[in-house]
């Protein structure tokens, strides 16, 4: 008969329970929020007075989790931004050509004198003027390949080297490729993550998108303008030896070297080595500050590594001048008046105070690997966001109550049992959105109204197989018991093909529709847990304890 | 007393004119997609790049005055409308604008934004930017293509699905079904003009996943009923089962319409067309779970010999509610 177990009955309102006071935080939103931002301050910047004023305003042993709102609720910008990857190939083979060099030196009686080849972004080409050597010059450049560090690429070299007559042509073997482009986003991601988190804004999302994207999602800026300049630079600082001074961007520079821009002087040039000396790589702090004359300045210090190539560097070199480069372009170029061995110096330009910080910030959290290219941006300003919101409340309001008043007209007490339930079914969706962090966003909220209209469903589905049973006449108790056994499998059918498309949703989607899927998903579990447990429960209770004769559903 | 929507035991014939329905059925999915192929859908930014941007001021929206500050900047194509919402008090004046992706440009230039910015503040001072959004011409390619996939994917799954839990028979009715209910929507969105955009494809698969709702719960009465009338054909056993579950279904399809229409109007406008396209498809769902679904399994017909071996004999689901 009517029978459910007591350990059923304790999990079932256990879970109830769980969900409730999970979602307990929801209800006082920002006092629970301006409690969590303080308890972050607390962590980060240590405990002030008022801090600890604000986050005893919520008591510690209820949870603080809440549901996060999303861009479009909130405002702030949203950036998709793609990784230039191929940018580090170019890198590397520059950076290799020293190496090189270095390697076939001494095997100058059978290669002859070698000679770097313009080359283009993908290779390096080395001519050597006696081709016969070539076997030999192969061999000992390949020597230079080391083993791929990933765990697809197990057991390949990082460079392809191939002849190509008189030239050499060095190449990054796919496998590396492949490796470089890995570390490359990672790298990618970290530094913008570091920079984002420097500036301190209230829980940013970023992610990594398919191979080679970065989305990044930070609430409350004002514009993408405003965040592209703090993610946007790639602050990619090198010292690179200084060639020649000139007034032209067209002069050809010799190969090996390039010519770049003076950031403050209009139509001055420079031509440098392109292989850097020491890079921003190395660094292990910056910090803003003033010359001897009290312009401001950013010191920097390097690594035991960096201050040694600095050290050897300016030792060897003094009198000679030397560039300090920013993103391909010359901050300054000051002479070597010494040798350097403390591995410390400081960057002198035209700067601003304003500027100075900044730059000193970006070259603490250090310089993006690659260049950015933005595919997408998207901001939503503050107010839009809250109009939404309240439009929101006040539509699920009203349909909740419309759903409530229509399923009592239609079901009289089982209705009021039904909608017990879709209230507990409520609060277990935002108990279950806060556990897992979720973000809920304006689809979102059509997810919850569309689980409101849904999740009467199986109540309806059992409700009416009660019905129909009841007409068969075999008492309620039976009636009651057959309704939910036979329309089990209708519910757990119908439900189990909303959530496949929910699951698809979720996987292909991104952003708000992404919202919709998990608000539509986790809609759909809790629903169904309502009304096969926690309604069918308080039916058995009640039935219990009234026995009636006769039941009207 | 209890409202009744529906009286408690009907007995209507639903499929008397099964070919007229299925005619009419017929009839419009040509129209939704030779409107399609015709007028084609009013992409939104999400599938055709470009940026929109949403102003508000307090002072009346100037369409003709907009455009004009617009037309030196040579943007191409440019659209204006104005926003009208119940909400929306008489200082509080809303318009869209969009303008074309730039040429071969992959990433969004921050520049456009602020020269559209600034030629819109001159002709009205007190106007604010609400929203501004930008979508490369790279992305919103693969967006499109994901979407389609995303919508293929879950009527596949869809198909499986049914396939492993009935027989085959429900699983091409069902599928066609879905294939109704979303032909007619694009062809409602065609046909209108509505924006169309990324959550719309979110909606499209909600009203995928609600038709299919519908129609899994009168087939699982048909299955019930197969094998209690035995004796009777089948268009009588699809009769007495739509009708046994028809209270369920005008209670269900009310409810969540109950819920969809307090939405749309209390809503707000960001995201009206997102509500309609579900309102619209739970309509046509509940329609063709019935008249579509049902009249092409009758017109199948199901395997009744129950007593030999089967396809779903073999299968996990097969005595799941024996």
């Amino acid at each position: 008969m009517l029978q459910i177990d007591l350990w059923k009955r304790i999990l079932i309102w256990g879970i109830v329970a769980l969900g409730v006071f999970l979602a307990l935080p929801n209800a006082f939103y920002t006092r629970v929020e301006t409690h969590n931002d303080a308890v972050t301050a607390i962590e980060r910047q240590g405990a002030t007075p008022e801090r600890e004023a604000v986050a005893a305003g919520w008591p510690s042993f209820l949870p603080s989790g809440l549901v996060n709102l999303g861009l479009d609720l909130r405002g702030g910008a949203h950036l998709l931004a793609e990784v230039q990857v191929e940018d580090v190939y170019a890198q590397r083979l520059e950076a290799l050509w020293p190496e090189v060099r270095d390697a076939l030196r001494p095997e100058r009686d059978t290669v002859g004198t070698i000679r770097l080849q313009p080359s283009g972004p993908m290779e390096l080409r080395i001519r050597i003027s006696q081709p016969d050597g070539m076997a030999r010059a192969l061999e000992v450049v390949r020597g230079l390949a080391q083993p791929v560090v990933s765990l697809t690429g197990a057991g390949e070299t990082d460079l392809a080297v191939s002849g190509d007559g008189d030239e050499i042509v060095v190449r990054l073997s796919e496998a590396e490729r492949q490796a470089t482009d890995e570390r490359t986003v990672r790298q990618s991601l970290e530094i913008i993550r570091r920079r984002i988190d420097e500036v301190g804004t209230r829980e940013p999302t970023i992610q990594r998108q398919g191979s080679d994207r970065i989305l990044i999602q930070v609430p409350g800026i004002g514009s993408a303008a405003e965040l592209k300049e703090i993610i946007g630079t790639t602050a990619q600082l090198t010292f690179q030896p200084v060639v020649g001074r000139g007034a032209s961007a067209n002069d050809s520079p010799g190969i090996g070297n390039e010519i770049l821009p003076s950031l403050d002087e209009e139509g001055v040039f420079y031509e440098l080595e392109q292989a850097p000396v020491v890079t921003g790589e190395e660094l292990v702090d910056a910090q803003p500050s003033y010359d001897q004359n009290g312009r401001p300045a950013v010191s920097f210090r390097f690594n035991p590594a960096g201050a040694r190539k600095f050290g050897d560097y300016t030792a060897e070199n003094i009198g000679n001048p030397f560039a300090i480069v920013l993103d391909d372009e010359v901050i300054s170029a000051p002479v070597i008046q010494s040798h350097i061995p403390g591995g410390s110096g400081i960057i002198t330009g035209n700067f601003s105070v304003e500027e100075s910080t900044n730059l000193a910030v970006l070259l603490r959290a250090g310089a993006l690997p690659a260049g950015l290219e933005f595919l997408e941006e998207r901001t939503i300003g503050p107010e839009l966001g809250q109009d939404s919101i309240d439009a929101g409340k006040i539509a699920t309001v009203v349909a909740f109550s419309a759903v409530l008043v229509f399923m009592f007209l239609s079901y009289g007490l089982f209705g009021i049992f039904a909608n017990i339930a879709l209230i507990l079914n409520i609060a277990l969706l935002f108990g279950l959105l806060s556990l897992i962090g979720a973000t809920l966003t304006l689809p979102g909220i059509a997810g919850i109204v569309l689980t409101v209209g849904m999740a009467v469903d199986a109540n309806v589905l059992v409700f009416e197989r009660i019905r129909e049973e009841l007409r068969t006449a075999k008492g309620p108790a039976r009636a009651i018991e057959l309704g939910y056994e036979k329309a089990l499998s209708a519910i757990v059918d119908a439900n189990l093909t909303t959530i496949i498309t929910a699951t698809i949703l979720f996987a292909m989607g991104s952003g708000p529709v992404r919202g919709f899927a998990i608000t539509l998903g986790l809609g759909i579990i809790t629903s169904v847990f309502t009304a096969i447990f926690v309604t069918r429960l308080m039916i058995v209770i009640w039935f219990g304890r009234t026995r009636p004769k006769t039941i009207e559903v | 007393m209890r409202m009744r929507l529906v009286p408690e035991i009907t007995n209507w014939d639903f499929f008397g004119r099964s070919k007229l329905w299925l005619g009419i059925s017929a009839l419009m999915m040509v129209v939704a997609f030779v409107s399609f192929l015709l007028q084609g859908l009013n992409y939104g930014i999400d599938f055709r790049g470009g940026t929109t941007i949403r102003t508000e001021s307090p002072s009346a929206v100037d369409v003709g005055a907009y455009r004009d500050a617009l037309q030196p900047l040579e943007l191409g194509d440019i659209t204006i409308s104005e926003v009208f919402d119940p909400s929306f008090g008489d200082d509080r004046n809303v318009a869209m604008i969009r303008v074309q992706a730039q040429d071969d440009q992959e990433a969004v230039s921050a520049d456009l934004i602020a020269q559209i910015e600034a030629a819109l503040s001159e002709v009205a001072p007190d106007i604010t930017f609400a929203s501004v959004e930008s979508v490369g011409p790279k992305v919103s390619g693969e967006l499109i293509q994901t979407a389609v996939i995303a919508v293929l994917l879950a009527i596949g799954a869809v198909l499986i699905y049914i396939w492993l839990r009935f027989e085959w028979q429900f699983a091409v009715g069902a599928v066609l079904a879905l294939v109704h209910d979303v032909l007619l929507t694009i062809g409602v969105f065609s046909e209108l003009q509505i924006k169309f955009d990324l959550a719309i494809i979110a909606a499209l698969l909600t009203i995928v996943g609600y038709s299919l709702n519908d129609t899994v719960v009168v087939f699982d009465r048909v299955r019930e009923n197969l094998i209690k009338y035995k004796k009777r054909d089948l268009k009588e056993v699809l009769n007495i089962s739509i009708n046994e579950t028809l209270s369920r279904t005008i209670m269900t399809s009310l409810t969540t319409m109950l819920a969809l229409v307090a939405m749309f109007v209390l809503g707000g406008d960001v995201i009206r067309g997102f509500v309609f396209a579900m309102m619209w498809g739970i309509l046509v769902g509940t329609y063709s779970s019935i008249f579509v679904a049902s009249a092409i399994l009758l017109w199948l017909g199901v395997k009744r010999d129950w007593t030999k071996p089967d396809a779903t004999a073999g299968n996990q689901y097969a005595d799941i509610d024996a």
